[in-house]
């Protein structure tokens, strides 16, 4: 059997070479062959990370693996090394690198205007999506980096143009300098990259925003789909790379937990499993990463400590921050721990000489030797497909392997040889005889003690005439020993000697301070003993606990929900205010509102001069959120911000603080078709999607005005420029988005475009509009507009002018939602007037007070009481501007907006009147699940103020032991609004 | 509802000038009773008598004889407040924010304190109009941008033209201390955040090149004019004051030392957003704060989130000099003065010393508390009537004010479009 698999790699080796062999020769000869083996033995043999042979040899040949075990026959004409005590790895392989790729050159600025058209013709429309593109083509093998990698451990890269959305297919070379492309490139289409980042080789404007780059991926996707099914006319060639790319291992880059879900999302749309590349704080939400069932690529970018020595300038970092510092490096042990697969890569690092100390900080922080191992040899190896040439050291495999002096994660570990398809390739010279020791040089009749300490490859000296050291330097390289010395008053000694290996004397010749040569010889009098190193097995660093989400007034447990009985309340129903009344809240719901309720196990509390009233619905928010506009098109109705919700923002805690329940998350309106709306529901901890309202209704943002004909920024090309333009882009959409209906209903094949499947809803009742607004043109514009296509303007947002045409919005059924007192911010708000919400109300309209901003947001209660003040609303109506109105509005009034038997747990209990200024919200619920609550809130601060006070001491303390540290940074979120770009 | 649109469709008609005129001297004696008097200083009359004359009240107090004179309104149940300031606004320095046109609140240049507020200021603003109805009547117009950003003047929002409406000209200098910390230029390849500001002591040292060249140019007095040097030099004789708008400790506590050390004699932080944290160095040096507004957002994650809602309170149980500033928001936003100041009552402060914080307090930090600011005889009578608490939304609802005891209008281009839209909804449904 061994032999002949042996015969049939010898086989296949000479096939390999032969294939050569038409290549004619001019500066030699040809027969040239070298066919011998070359035979490691007595090394420990990795392999496989988990199949390790003590002893072993390793044979090769031809560049390739031909045996490898305990016992092998080396054959005659094989040059042996005899490896004992040292250690083979196979070599590490990156899958996640530009290495040698061309990036292309960013696009000029072109005009003041945006670039809305493509520039390419025969592609995609969109300039981003580039699957064409093969790195192969771009790619020139850069010997200078890749030596830096062989220095790292690397033999293999997989590399890719890191840029634009698709990025088209990468290639695997081995960093072999001696051989020619031909030998080098394993794959030239080795896998198909994506990310969530546009090119910067076009200004295309779109998509201009996260949730737009996940929107275009689902499309292409759905355009491949009826590309490849011939329903196109003309050539796309992005299309077909596509459709050819499909076999190929499909890799994401994602660059955080959230991406990492939201890549899943996209290919589990459409069948695919991506691998993809993570941030490093997948620790963070370990089970949703797990559910992707996606294999990652993981950098090692752990953050340095910051420098906290001026306490102003910690101050700037948020204690997230500190935390990732302290998290971030047991990242793969977390996702080892639970069976997430993973390969490691460079990226993210700054030199791939960081590696080693990264991995072996990670180690200390409890991953496995070997599953670093795996993630550096053959978990990248299998993503790519390349397990039998590549990552391990089975027979038939490259010859790619490290030479090492022990365990290669270990701190005192030298890499000696670093082989790539059996070219030997030397970090460390392993030839070196130490010749560190004590000796005696008798020199010019005087004795000196020389002193050889440090590395055996680069001793340290010194030299001591008696008692006095004399200044000396030394240089040990090849066998060749150099010292040379001075002495005050005498001059200096200059010794050559050529070591020779196991003598106790090294004899060479000294050039006197006079000029006279002589030979000198030391003669050693000790042997060198290495003293005990002061590593204690590096201490197992402390980990601060996770709080959910995990942020400084995250929760260490997610709330849950309780049986709650609030005693003698003054209870804001929905239609009147119950004085001395008890509100029983049990399974999350709103179980009975009646005097002296029965606790029945529930917890009571004690609501005596308290009000209790239905959680404030903002009907307009755009907290939590990552990006807030996409207007890279005049219509975007494909995008959802369901895609893009931060879990992590603040402001949701600081809106539970002000007795925010939900809110709708809408689109901006950089464009007359908005987006897709999140309601969200103010769950603090859960993740993205449990922070979705369940099945709440389906809402789009559309846009009037001055923001969607650019008039306040320098755009000028894009249609429509007036609002008569406005206008048409809706008729346009609704008559496109009917016609597409019709075509889809016949049962026809049609082209699936998610815009038109967005609008074509809307046309069925199905998703409802809010339409923010100003003018009472466009107001009665768009329900004109509305009516000639048979649907309903469900909200009108902002609606400033509403007060001009109440009669004709009560008429057509739209309800308004706007600010309380805003104005003169613009020159289409002259007539904004706070009695707006008052004058609606008079004629009919449902009226929501909403806030459009985080800092409002928070104390809508406030906003409400304004319509008391302005045109002298009833407290009553007031209290329903932020709760059943909104309600209504969002269709959810049947669940939440206020308090009654049935509904929805989600409640507030204040501390006042809670119309009045003097108001707190002492506790917040989301069905029946404490949210907020002061209480906890004062314990919070406390625990936020310790823990920031640990985490300072821990940098300082890794300030001190010399780590790197970097300067102060406050990461400060960026707050959006309507028209924030 | 429709009876009493109805009443004050009658009232006042529906004129739709562009800006209410402004009212004539006060020309008889007019006496409040009854009231309930916010006296500003911390102080409450119950059942009060406020008397006042030629723009002066003659007498304030709970028991006063009734007047026979001039005209008596009868305020029981409700409550009189000094005017509310407001201090640091470019108010009608700009009408329209997004309309560039309409923008005069930012002049070229990072020295300029030469270049003066109240020949811009916009008399027949609507938005200074618009303060009114709320109990707002005076501020400080600021000019805006730069580092020294120009001189500011104190106002009235009931006059013709700058010259009528200006009640202290020239009051004090506005500078933007250097940030210790700046957001990072992502776009030149730094972090997004805010991350150290290197340039922090050459910005420092800037300043103070300018200041103590003006000081070298003051003790001349001669030679070649130079006019950003000559407008410095009320700073240094106490006729102005120099408002310097810093927000972190080590910026406070810079600029502080930095003003001491040059001889500024009247030094007010505006901002302070931690100024919390240094109250003690503020207390002995005397610094009186204008703090930022309480409705604003923490500017750090970890921050408590009511840390702006309690933020005054802290300064002034700390026994600091505070008043409320809302510079940072749109200047529309000023005519909520009242609740700023409402919502630090619901943080444990006294209603009254709340109000200090947007009257009394205000006047004494803005050098015009003199005239301005109480309700004491022998000061302006600027104040009004509310028909409840004026801090709270609900209640703030003026029946009457009087700036120098003129008996000024409450209409404004809004309540006009609100009543003309009611009627016309009131024709409609008679036409039914």
């Amino acid at each position: 059997m061994k032999i002949k698999l042996l015969a049939l790699l010898f086989f296949m080796g000479s096939v390999s070479l032969f294939a050569q062999d038409y290549f004619p020769i001019n500066d030699g000869v040809k027969a040239k062959k070298n066919n011998n083996y070359t035979a490691f033995t007595n090394a420990k043999i990795y392999v496989t990370p988990t199949q390790v042979i003590e002893k072993g040899t390793l044979l090769i040949q031809n560049g390739k693996v031909v045996q490898v075990g305990k016992s092998v026959t080396i054959p005659k004409n094989a040059v042996v090394e005899d490896l004992s005590g040292k250690s083979i790895y196979p070599s590490f392989i990156d899958i996640y690198s530009g290495f040698g790729v061309k990036v292309p050159e960013e696009a000029r600025g072109g005009g003041r205007s945006a670039q809305y058209e493509p520039s390419r013709e025969g592609f995609y429309w969109n300039d981003h999506i580039m699957p064409e593109k093969d790195a192969i083509n771009s790619f020139s093998y850069d010997a200078k980096a890749a030596e830096e990698l062989r220095k790292a451990g690397f033999g293999a890269i997989n590399a890719h143009i890191e840029d634009g959305i698709a990025r088209g297919t990468g290639l695997l070379v081995a960093l072999n300098d001696e051989a020619s492309e031909a030998q080098r490139i394993l794959s030239d289409r080795s896998a198909q990259y994506f990310s969530f980042e546009k090119s910067r080789a076009s200004r295309q404007s779109y998509p201009s925003s996260l949730m737009g780059a996940m929107a275009l991926m689902r499309q292409v996707y759905y355009d491949m789909d009826w590309y490849s099914k011939g329903n196109v006319d003309t050539k796309d060639r992005s299309l077909e790379a596509l459709i050819a790319n499909q076999g190929l291992t499909q890799i994401y880059a994602a660059g955080d937990n959230g991406n990492v879900l939201r890549a899943d999302k996209i290919g589990d749309l459409f069948g695919i499993q991506y691998t993809i590349l993570a941030g490093g704080d997948e620790y963070e939400r370990i089970d949703d990463i797990k559910a992707t069932n996606a294999k990652l690529i993981l950098p090692l970018n752990f953050p340095d400590a910051f420098d906290v020595s001026n306490p102003y300038e910690a101050k700037y970092i948020a204690l997230k921050d500190m935390r990732h510092w302290n998290l971030a490096p047991s990242n793969p042990k977390v996702l080892a721990d639970n069976g997430v697969e993973f390969s490691i890569t460079l990226h993210g690092l700054k030199s791939p000489k960081d590696l080693k100390e990264k991995i072996m900080k990670t180690i200390t922080y409890g991953l496995s030797k070997t599953k670093a191992l795996e993630a550096l040899t053959t978990v990248p190896a299998q993503i790519l497909g390349k397990s039998n040439e590549i990552g391990s050291l089975q027979a038939g495999s490259q010859a790619n392997f490290l030479i090492t002096s022990g365990d290669i994660f270990d701190k005192g570990t030298t890499l000696y040889e670093n082989w790539v398809q059996g070219t030997k390739n030397i970090v460390e010279s392993m030839d070196v005889i130490d010749i560190r020791g004590d000796y005696e040089l008798a020199v010019n009749g005087t004795t000196y003690k020389v002193s050889l300490t440090g590395d055996a490859g680069k001793p340290k000296v010194e030299i001591k005439k008696g008692e006095t050291t004399v200044d000396s330097k030394i240089n040990y390289s090849a066998d060749w020993l150099n010292i040379s010395f001075s002495e005050d008053y005498v001059g200096s000694y200059r010794m050559v000697a050529q070591v020779m290996p196991n003598t106790k004397t090294i004899k060479g010749n000294v050039v006197l301070p006079n000029g006279d040569e002589t030979s000198a010889t030391l003669t050693q009098t000790a042997a060198f003993e290495e003293k005990a190193k002061d590593e204690k097995g590096a201490e197992k660093p402390e980990l601060i606990a996770l709080t959910y989400p995990n942020v400084g007034y995250g929760y260490k447990t997610k709330p849950k929900q309780e049986d709650m009985l609030f005693k003698n309340a003054t209870v804001w129903t929905g239609e009147s205010i119950l004085e001395n009344t008890d509100v029983l809240i049990k399974k999350g719901k709103i179980a009975k509102v009646g005097k002296d309720l029965r606790a029945g196990g529930a917890t009571v509390v004690d609501a005596t001069g308290k009000h209790l009233t239905a959680g404030i619905i903002d009907e307009h928010t755009h907290i939590a959120a990552l990006s807030i506009n996409e207007g890279g098109q005049n219509s975007s109705a494909e995008v959802h911000m369901e895609d893009v919700v931060d879990p992590k923002d603040m402001d949701i805690y600081r809106n539970l603080a002000g007795g925010v329940t939900t809110a709708q998350l809408l689109h901006g309106s950089a464009n007359p078709i908005g987006g897709q709306s999140a309601i969200l529901r103010f769950k603090w901890g859960e993740n993205a999607e449990g922070l979705i309202f369940e099945n709440s209704p389906k809402f789009i943002k559309f846009a009037l005005g001055e923001n969607v004909k650019q008039s306040n920024w320098g755009s000028y090309s894009r249609f429509p420029q007036t609002r008569m333009g406005v206008e048409q882009v809706y008729t346009d959409y609704f008559q496109r988005a009917k016609e597409y209906d019709d075509l889809k209903k016949s049962g026809q094949p049609y082209r699936y475009d998610e815009e038109m499947e967005t609008l074509a809803e809307i046309l069925n009742g199905e998703r409802f509009i809010s339409c923010h607004s100003y003018v009472q043109s466009e107001i009665n514009m768009m329900m004109k507009v509305a009516e000639k296509f048979g649907f309903r303007v469900n909200t009108f947002t902002h609606i400033l002018e509403g007060y001009k045409v109440a009669d004709k919005m009560a008429e057509h059924g739209v309800g308004g939602g706007t600010f309380s007192d805003w104005w003169a911010y613009k020159y289409e708000v002259n007539d904004a007037i706070p009695y707006n919400a008052a004058i609606m109300t008079s004629q009919g309209v449902t009226v929501a007070i909403n806030s459009d901003d985080a800092e409002m947001s928070r104390r809508l209660n406030q906003e409400a009481a304004k319509t008391v003040k302005y045109g002298g609303m009833s407290e009553i109506e007031a209290w329903k501007t932020v709760t059943l109105n909104p309600a209504k509005l969002l269709h959810l009034d049947d669940r939440v907006g206020s308090i009654e038997e049935g509904k929805d747990a989600d409640v507030v209990l204040w501390t006042d009147h809670p119309l009045s200024i003097y108001a707190k919200a002492e506790k917040t619920l989301v069905e029946g699940a404490v949210y907020f609550d002061l209480e906890m809130d004062k314990m919070m601060r406390e625990s936020v103020k310790k823990e920031r006070n640990k985490l300072i001491g821990m940098m300082l303390n890794e300030n001190k032991k010399g780590g790197e540290s970097r300067t102060p940074v406050q990461s400060k979120k960026e707050r959006f609004e309507c028209d924030t770009l | 509802m429709k009876k009493i649109i109805l009443i004050i469709t009658l009232i006042f008609g529906v004129s739709l000038n562009a800006q209410q005129t402004p009212a004539p001297p006060q020309s008889e004696q007019i006496a409040i009773i009854g009231a309930t008097a916010h006296i500003g200083n911390g102080e409450v009359i119950e059942n009060c008598t406020i008397i006042f004359n030629d723009g002066k009240i003659t007498a304030i107090g709970a028991g006063l004889m009734a007047p026979t004179e001039g005209t008596t309104i009868n305020a029981q149940g409700k409550h009189v407040y000094p005017g509310f300031i407001a201090p640091s606004k470019s108010l009608g320095l700009v009408e329209v924010d997004a309309v560039r046109a309409s923008d005069d609140q930012d002049e070229i240049g990072e020295m300029i304190p030469h270049v003066r507020s109240l020949i811009a200021y916009n008399a027949e603003s609507k938005v200074v109009e618009s303060m009114r109805p709320n109990g707002v009547l005076i501020g400080q117009i600021t000019p805006q941008g730069g580092t020294i950003s120009g001189t500011s003047s104190i106002v009235q929002f009931d006059a013709w033209n700058w010259e009528d409406a200006a009640l202290k000209t020239d009051d004090g200098i506005h500078m933007n201390w250097p940030n210790f910390f700046r957001r990072g230029r992502w776009w030149a390849g730094e972090e997004r955040g805010f991350i150290p500001n290197k340039e922090y002591a050459k910005e420092m040292d800037d300043i103070k090149m300018f200041f103590q060249n003006s000081i070298a140019y003051g003790k001349t007095g001669a030679g070649d004019k130079n006019l950003p040097f000559a407008a410095m030099q009320g700073l240094f004789d106490g006729s102005q004051r120099l408002y310097i708008h810093a927000d972190g400790e080590k910026e406070i506590t810079d600029a502080v030392t930095f003003a001491k050390n040059m001889g500024v004699k009247h030094p007010v932080i505006v901002g302070g957003y931690r100024a919390n944290k240094i109250v003690g160095f503020l207390k002995e040096h005397n610094i009186p704060v204008l703090v930022n507004v309480t409705h604003s957002l923490p500017e750090f994650d970890d921050d408590d989130y009511d840390l702006t809602y309690k933020l005054p309170k802290i300064l002034v149980d700390a026994g600091l000099l505070v008043a409320i500033q809302n510079e940072g928001m749109a200047n529309f936003q000023t005519r909520n003065m009242a609740f700023y100041a409402g919502q630090t009552v619901a943080q444990g402060l006294d209603t009254e010393t709340a109000l200090q914080l947007i009257t009394g307090n205000t006047a004494k930090i803005l050098g015009i508390d003199d005239m301005y600011g109480t309700l004491e005889e022998g000061k302006s009578a600027t104040l009004f009537i509310s028909e409840g608490d004026a801090l709270d939304m609900r209640t703030n609802k003026l029946s009457k004010a009087y700036i120098d005891g003129r008996d000024i209008s409450l209409e404004t281009h809004q309540t006009e479009l609100w009543k003309r839209y009611m009627g016309k909804y009131e024709r409609q449904q008679e036409g039914q």
